[in-house]
């Protein structure tokens, strides 16, 4: 893998912020976009936009026939049994809460959904609102030390009436990258349906839906090199056939009287409205440029980039890494001795380097782990060592200068 | 001295660095020598909560019928300018803080810290110096009645 000539896809990369060559370790947030991404969307808009679905014109049914491809790939590119079960929304919170909803009439007092300490509050707010709205308990997993989910106390916590296991692939905080396999398994063994926060994985991880053999992924575009705006909510046909909609009008409609109306079949049940189309047609070009770039190339090389790097910081006084798992990915969280994570991401930010600084989304982590925040360098398939290189030496003055 | 006059003071000594580092130094070390707030006066009545970095302000007037303020933040870059603001802004009447404006802050390039999105509490704190401000002078005016 030649990271200069994938550099050379990302133009934004040239910038430079405050007279200083542009640093991008904010990849947890969203992720930069290739030149055949952006061209993507152009293309879309100079050559093929129709709305899908409707017109008997040319021009949409073209536009009908790349956006169901785009569906058909995205299907495959996360090993989906069917087509129909890859739902397109806005984003991962998007794709949570249209499963929260959707879920809604299943669920009654007393039942149980088990969420864990490191889910991002889009992963844990629609659940906590679920279960204070439908009378059941949000259980709780706990961590280890170094980061990893209490495996034992999450087993002991499913039980009859569990009704969903929420959890992240991957920890946008810890960068824990979860046993997801045997956390299915032990799910499947109590017969708990299990819903995955993939926000963080598709960039990072190969994703496999069937071989995970979980119910429900969601993932957002943005953080896999696609446009902001689009995501995807992968569901197993057999549950989302039986679930409510969660938004009406628009395509989500198959016929409609004065006194009734009936639904559209899957995936179009859930998508109410004009869908994202230039997103979705951009999305595909993004997993397109992981799958040709190879997921495992990129995983090989942003591991060995987020190694060097905790390698690098933990030589620096004062500095503890947060969530020090076995296998981790993408993230790099970290607290210094006395300094506050705004102090660090401000001077970091002076010299050209963009890390994410506070509680990440995850309040919840935090009070868990009595840390107000933390600095968070998130690394792509783009970033160097050199740029980790440049990155320590900044960090090492930034707090020369807050000591 | 003015509120005016003091602002151009601190825009006459920002005037003199030449790059960022040798300014945020200069912040960083107000935020350290920014006297402590009383203890009592940390909680949450007087919090000013930002996203990512917290502020407690207190203001009492004293009977100069000057607002006389003192504050503190978690992080220190945000301390060192809430000492610029209350160096500005402390031993002044209701008025004269309403009058004055807030664009030194432009002025000395620490615009940015204004943002919404930098979420450091410190745009809320302005709002809240304006808020006592206002709120003092009404009591004054219905005492005075």
């Amino acid at each position: 893998m030649n990271i200069a000539k994938i550099r050379e896809q990302f133009p934004i990369l040239k910038k430079e912020v405050n007279g200083k060559q542009l640093i991008y370790f904010d990849n947890g947030a969203t992720t930069q976009k290739p030149l055949r991404v952006i061209n993507r969307i152009s293309k879309y808009y100079l050559e093929e936009n129709s709305n899908v679905h409707r017109g008997v014109h040319t021009l949409s049914a073209e536009a009908t026939g790349k956006f169901e491809n785009a569906r058909e790939y995205v299907g495959k590119f996360i090993n989906a049994e069917e087509t129909n079960e890859i739902i397109f929304t806005k984003g991962t919170t998007e794709s949570v809460n249209l499963l929260a909803t959707a879920l809604r009439p299943w669920i009654v007092k007393g039942d149980e959904i088990v969420v864990t300490v490191m889910e991002h509050h889009s992963n844990f707010v629609p659940w906590q609102q679920l279960c204070e709205e439908r009378g059941a308990r949000l259980k709780i997993v706990p961590l280890e030390r170094n980061g990893e989910l209490d495996l034992e106390t999450l087993e002991k916590l499913l039980n009859p009436y569990t009704k969903l296991l929420a959890v992240a692939h991957v920890s946008n905080v810890l960068g824990t990258v979860n046993p997801l396999k045997k956390i299915i398994s032990i799910a499947k063994d109590k017969g708990v349906p299990v819903f995955v926060d993939g926000a963080q994985a598709i960039a990072h991880e190969k994703v496999d839906v069937r071989d995970l053999g979980c119910d429900f992924y969601a993932f957002s575009g943005h953080k896999a090199y696609a446009p902001m705006g689009i995501g995807v909510l992968y569901g197993k046909f057999n549950w989302m056939r039986r679930l409510p909609p969660y938004q009406f009008g628009g395509e989500m409609i198959e016929s409609v009287t004065f006194e009734k109306t009936t639904f559209n079949e899957l995936p179009y049940k859930y998508e109410a409205g004009t869908p994202n189309v230039e997103g979705v047609l951009a999305l595909e070009e993004a997993l397109r440029f992981i799958e040709e770039t190879g997921i495992e190339n990129i995983k090989k090389h942003e591991t060995e980039l987020l190694k060097y790097a905790e390698e690098k910081v933990s030589e620096i006084e004062g500095v503890r890494i947060i969530g020090t798992a076995k296998e981790k990915a993408g993230a790099l969280s970290f607290l210094v001795n006395g300094i506050h994570p705004y102090d660090v991401g401000m001077l970091l930010d002076k010299m050209g380097i963009a890390v994410r600084t506070g509680h990440h989304c995850a309040q919840p982590l935090m009070d868990y782990l009595s840390i107000p925040g933390t600095v968070r360098a998130s690394f792509a398939v783009y970033n160097t060592k050199q740029e980790v290189d440049v990155f320590v030496d900044a960090l090492s003055k930034t707090l020369k200068m807050l000591r | 001295m003015t509120i005016q006059e003091k602002q151009q003071q601190v825009i006459d000594e920002f005037s003199m660095f030449d790059d960022w580092m040798d300014k945020y130094s200069y912040l960083i070390e107000l935020g350290k020598e920014l006297p402590p707030i009383d203890v009592k006066y940390k909680d949450d009545k007087h919090l000013i909560s930002g996203c990512q970095s917290k502020v407690w302000l207190n203001a009492e007037m004293k009977d100069d019928g000057k607002i006389y303020f003192t504050a503190d933040s978690d992080a220190v870059i945000t301390k060192g300018i809430v000492s610029l603001l209350i160096r500005v802004f402390s031993g002044h009447t209701p008025d004269e803080i309403l009058n004055a404006g807030f664009d030194f802050l432009d002025k000395i390039g620490l615009k940015e810290h204004l943002s919404p999105t930098r979420s450091n509490g410190l745009l809320s704190m302005i709002k809240h110096i304006e808020l006592y401000a206002r709120a003092f002078k009404l009591k004054n005016n219905a005492e005075n009645k």
